[in-house]
C-alpha cells in the first residue's frame, strides 16, 4: 500500500503533563513494499503517527493519503474494506485473556470472514493448519491450544505478531514488536516479519527503541523527536551523530524497559481509542 | 469560661434520627396491629399444636408420589426461568451498554428503562399478572422468573460490559471488523466468568423465588403448600417444608460445582 | 554467540499437520448434549408450551384483559384508596424493620465474636463458642425460610391483617438483618474493642463506645437499604393477605379489573422508584 502523509499535524488539548501538540508537520511518501523504522525517544509520538496511519487518529491539519485516496473521505463501506486492508498492532497484544492462542490468532482473519463463519470459528476453529503455521514462524505452534493467560509476556507479543502473519494486510504497521522479547526472539521475531512483508509485498512500518535492531533489518529509518521528522534516510546514512542528536534529551538511550514507559506519560490519547497501556 | 458541653451526635445524625422515629410512630399508629390476638392462650395453642405436627412429617410413598413432580416442577421452573433471562438479559444489555460517547442516547435510555421495569415487579406479582395469558400453572412461574430475572440480569451485564477493558476492541475496531463479530469475537469472552457468576447466583435466589410463586398458582411446590396449609395438614406441610430446603441446598451446591468447573 | 533458547523449535509440522484437531471440541460437544438432555425435561416438567399463548382462545382472552386495562383508573376515591393503600404498605415495612432491628441487633451482639471476653487471651472457650453457634443457626433459619411462608402460616392462625405481614417481614429480615450486622461488626479494626475490654470495659459499654461508632455508617446503610427492599417485600405480601397494594392488586386481578390494575401497578412502579431514591439520598446525606 502506497502511503502519502501531507504536512500532517495532530494536536489534543493540552494538559499538566502533556504537551497539545502531538504531531507537527508530519510529511511522509511510502512506495508500496517499503520497511520502515520509526525510531526517537520516548513521548516523540510514534504511537500517534501510527494510528495516524492507521486511521485510527484522524489529523488536526494536513491530510493522509492511502493508496492515493484520504480515507477519511471515503464512504463507511469503502472505508471499512480500506482497514481491512491494514494491521495495526499495538504494543501490548490484545488478548482476550481466557481465550485460546487458536481463536486469538484466528482473529486477525475477522475483516475477510462473514458474521457466521465468526461464529463458527468461536466453536470450532477452522483452518487449524494456517494458525499453526503462522505460530511456527513464531515458535509457538506448541501453544496452540493453550489459555492466553497462561503464556508469559513475550509469548503473548508473539502471538500478537502471529495474528499480523495470519490477515492479509498490505500495511503492517507494529507499535515496539520488540519489548517484551529477548534479543534471540527479537533477532527471529522481526525476521520473520520483514520475511512475511517481502513475501506479500506489504508495506512493513515498525516503531523500535532498539536501535541497534532498527538499523540491522530495516532499509530506511525515519527519526521523530517531539512531533517533529529529525530525518528520514536510508539506513547507510544515519551516522552516530544524528542518533545521538536525536536522543540528545533522553537519558536513557535504547534501554529495554522504555518500551513500557513511552505507552502511558506524554503520548496523547486519539480521541475514541483507549490508552495503550 | 466553662466549655460548653454538647452532644457528640452530629446534627445530620439527629435529623435523620428524629424523623425515623417520626416515622416508626406513625406507622405503628395507623396500623390496625393485633399483637394481643396472636399472643392469647388460644391462638398460642394452635400454634403449639401446629409445631408439635410439624415435627413429624408424612414421608409414605403415596405422598412421595406428589412430592417428586413437584419438586422437579419447581426446580426445572428455577432453572429455564434463570436460562431464559440469561438470553434475554444479554440481549438487552447490548443497548443498554455505552457504547458511544454521546451523553444522552435514546436507544440507551430506553433499554435502561425497560429492564429497570421488568426488574421493580417482584417475581410474585409478575406471576399474578401473567395467569390470566399463561394459565395456572408452571409456566406463569417460569415466565415471571424470566420477565424478572431479565431486569436484574440484564443490568449486571451492561455493566459488566460497560466496565470491560476496550483495548481489544479497539484492536479489532481499527481493522474494520464489524460490531456483531467484535461481540461474539471479545466483548464476550471477556466478560464470560462474570455473565456465568451473575447467571448462577440469580439461579440461587430463583430457587427460593420458584418454590413460593405457586402460593397464587403457579405450580410446583408451592401450590402443593397453599393446598395442605389451608386445610390445616401440617405433617404433609412439614415435608413439603423440608423438600423446600432440600432444593434450596440442591442448587446451592450445583452452583458451586458449576463455578469451580468453569473457573 | 551461544544461547540457551533454541533458534528454532523441533519442526512439527509435517506430523501435526494430518492429525491438527481440536482438544476441546469433544468436550464441548459432550457438554452440549448433556445441556440438551437436561434442557428437553425441563421444558416438559415446567409445561412449557409457550406458543399457547398465541392460540386465539388465550389471545382473545389476553387481547381482552390488556384492552382492559387501559386507560387506568383515575377516580378520586379509587385514588384516595391507592394512596391509603400505598401508606399502609410502607408502614407494614417500617414496622417489620423495627421489629427486625430489635430482635437482629441482640443476635448480632451475641454473635459477634470481637466481644468475646475469653478470647481476649487466647482461644475462645468452648461455651462461649457453642452459644454463638447456635445464634448464628438461628439466624440462618431465620433468614431461609421465606417470608410468604410465614405470612401464609401466621395468615391461618391470627387471620389476615397486616400483623401477619408485618411478623413475616421482621423474622425474615431479623435473620438477614442480623447476619450482616454481625458481618459488619466483626469486618472492622478490633484493635479500639480490644483495647476497652483489656482495660476493664464492660461488654455493652465497648459496643457502645467503640464497635457501633466506628460502623455506624456501614450499619445505617444496609439498614436503609434493607427497608427499601421490605417495601417491596410487603406489597407482595398483599397478595396472601397481608393487606396493602398487594391485596389490592389481587382483589382486582381476580375481578379482571385491568384499569385498576394498571393504576396500582403504576402506582407501585412509582413507589419502588421513589424508595430507590430517597434510601440513595439518605446514604449520601448520612455518610
Amino acid at each position: 500500500m502506497k502511503i502519502d502523509l501531507e504536512r500532517v499535524s495532530v494536536r489534543h488539548p493540552p494538559t499538566l503533563s502533556r504537551r497539545g501538540e502531538v504531531l507537527s508537520d508530519v510529511s511522509l511518501a511510502v512506495a508500496s513494499g517499503e520497511k520502515i523504522a520509526i525510531i526517537g525517544p520516548s513521548g516523540a509520538g510514534k504511537t500517534s503517527l501510527l494510528h495516524v496511519l492507521a486511521c485510527a487518529q484522524q489529523p488536526s491539519e494536513g491530510r493522509l493519503l492511502l493508496n492515493d485516496h484520504d480515507p477519511w473521505t471515503l464512504s463507511n463501506a469503502k472505508l471499512k474494506d480500506l482497514r481491512g486492508q491494514l494491521f495495526l498492532a499495538p504494543q501490548i497484544a490484545p488478548l482476550v485473556p481466557r481465550q485460546r492462542v487458536v481463536t486469538s490468532v484466528l482473529a486477525g482473519r475477522l475483516p475477510q470472514l462473514s458474521l457466521l463463519q465468526s461464529v463458527r470459528n468461536l466453536i470450532y476453529p477452522t483452518n487449524l493448519q494456517a494458525v499453526h503455521d503462522a505460530l511456527a514462524r513464531f515458535d509457538l505452534a506448541e501453544k496452540l491450544f493453550e489459555r492466553v493467560d497462561r503464556l508469559s509476556g513475550g509469548e503473548r507479543q508473539r502471538v500478537g505478531l502471529a495474528r499480523v502473519m495470519i490477515s492479509s494486510a498490505q500495511l503492517l504497521l507494529i507499535d515496539e514488536p520488540l519489548s517484551a522479547l529477548d534479543p534471540q526472539r527479537g533477532d527471529q521475531a522481526l525476521a520473520s516479519l520483514c520475511q512475511m512483508a517481502h513475501d506479500r509485498q506489504a508495506t512493513l512500518i515498525a516503531t523500535l527503541h532498539h536501535v541497534e535492531m532498527a538499523l540491522k533489518f530495516f532499509p530506511r529509518i525515519i527519526g521523530l523527536a517531539q512531533g517533529n521528522v529529525q530525518f528520514d534516510l536510508p539506513v547507510a546514512q544515519v551516522t552516530p551523530a544524528l542518533l545521538t542528536e536525536l536522543y540528545r534529551n533522553q537519558t536513557e538511550v535504547d534501554h529495554a524497559f522504555d518500551a513500557v514507559q513511552t505507552a502511558g506519560d506524554t503520548i496523547a490519547r486519539p480521541a475514541f481509542a483507549p490508552a495503550c497501556r | 469560661m466553662k466549655p460548653v458541653a454538647h452532644s457528640g451526635l452530629r446534627p445530620k445524625a439527629i435529623c435523620f434520627l428524629l424523623a425515623c422515629c417520626a416515622l416508626i410512630i406513625a406507622s405503628f399508629a395507623s396500623l390496625n396491629l393485633q399483637f394481643a390476638a396472636f399472643f392469647d392462650s388460644g391462638t398460642l395453642r394452635k400454634m403449639g399444636l401446629f409445631i408439635a405436627e410439624l415435627t413429624q412429617p408424612n414421608w409414605s410413598g403415596a405422598f412421595w408420589l406428589k412430592l417428586l413432580p413437584a419438586a422437579l416442577e419447581t426446580l426445572a421452573m428455577s432453572a429455564l426461568g434463570t436460562l431464559i433471562a440469561f438470553v434475554l438479559g444479554l440481549a438487552l444489555a447490548i443497548p443498554a451498554s455505552k457504547r458511544s460517547l454521546a451523553r444522552f442516547s435514546l436507544v440507551r435510555s430506553s433499554a435502561r428503562w425497560v429492564l429497570s421495569a421488568l426488574r421493580s415487579v417482584p417475581e410474585l406479582m409478575w406471576a399474578a399478572l401473567l395467569l390470566i395469558s399463561a394459565g395456572l400453572g408452571p409456566m406463569s412461574g417460569t415466565l415471571a422468573l424470566a420477565l424478572h430475572t431479565t431486569g436484574v440480569l440484564g443490568r449486571m451485564f451492561a455493566e459488566a460490559l460497560e466496565n470491560a477493558p476496550k483495548d481489544n476492541e479497539f484492536a479489532l475496531s481499527v481493522r474494520g471488523v464489524s460490531r456483531s463479530k467484535i461481540f461474539f469475537f471479545v466483548q464476550v469472552p471477556q466478560i464470560a466468568p462474570q455473565l456465568v457468576s451473575y447467571t448462577l447466583y440469580r439461579w440461587e435466589n430463583n430457587i427460593r423465588a420458584a418454590t413460593v410463586l405457586g402460593i397464587v398458582g403457579a405450580g410446583g411446590l408451592g401450590q402443593m403448600l397453599s393446598y395442605y396449609l389451608s386445610l390445616f395438614k401440617m405433617s404433609e406441610t412439614s415435608s413439603i417444608l423440608l423438600v423446600m430446603i432440600g432444593l434450596v441446598l440442591l442448587v446451592d451446591m450445583l452452583s458451586a460445582k458449576i463455578r469451580r468447573v468453569l473457573a | 554467540m551461544t544461547s540457551l533458547i533454541p533458534t528454532s523449535a523441533p519442526d512439527f509440522s509435517d506430523i501435526a499437520s494430518q492429525h491438527l484437531r481440536d482438544p476441546a471440541w469433544s468436550r464441548r460437544l459432550t457438554g452440549a448434549i448433556v445441556a440438551l438432555l437436561i434442557l428437553w425435561p425441563m421444558f416438559e416438567w415446567t409445561e412449557f408450551k409457550i406458543w399457547t399463548l398465541w392460540g386465539p382462545e388465550s389471545l382473545k382472552q389476553t387481547g381482552n384483559f390488556l384492552a382492559s386495562f387501559f386507560p387506568p383508573k383515575l377516580s378520586n376515591d379509587f385514588l384516595i384508596q391507592v394512596a391509603h393503600e400505598t401508606w399502609r404498605t410502607v408502614a407494614m415495612a417500617t414496622v417489620g424493620i423495627t421489629l427486625a432491628i430489635v430482635l437482629a441487633v441482640p443476635f448480632a451482639v451475641i454473635a459477634v465474636r470481637v466481644l468475646s471476653l475469653s478470647a481476649l487471651t487466647g482461644r475462645m472457650q468452648f461455651l462461649p463458642s457453642a452459644v454463638r453457634e447456635i445464634v448464628r443457626a438461628i439466624l440462618i433459619i431465620l433468614r431461609s425460610v421465606p417470608e410468604l411462608i410465614w405470612a401464609l402460616i401466621f395468615v391461618r392462625v391470627v387471620g389476615l391483617g397486616p400483623t401477619s405481614g408485618v411478623l413475616a417481614i421482621a423474622l425474615t429480615y431479623a435473620g438477614m438483618l442480623g447476619k450482616v450486622y454481625a458481618e459488619i461488626l466483626e469486618s472492622g479494626d478490633p484493635s479500639n474493642s480490644q483495647a476497652l475490654m483489656r482495660n476493664g470495659a464492660g461488654r455493652l459499654q465497648t459496643l457502645f463506645y467503640a464497635l457501633l461508632p466506628q460502623n455506624a455508617d456501614e450499619l445505617t446503610s444496609y439498614t436503609i437499604y434493607r427497608w427499601e427492599c421490605a417495601i417491596r417485600s410487603s406489597a407482595v405480601l398483599g397478595f396472601v393477605g397481608a393487606g396493602g397494594l398487594g391485596q389490592m392488586m389481587d382483589a382486582s386481578l381476580k375481578m379482571f379489573n385491568g384499569s385498576e390494575v394498571l393504576t396500582i401497578l403504576i402506582v407501585f412502579l412509582l413507589l419502588v422508584w421513589c424508595s430507590d431514591l430517597v434510601s440513595a439520598w439518605l446514604r449520601k446525606f448520612l455518610s
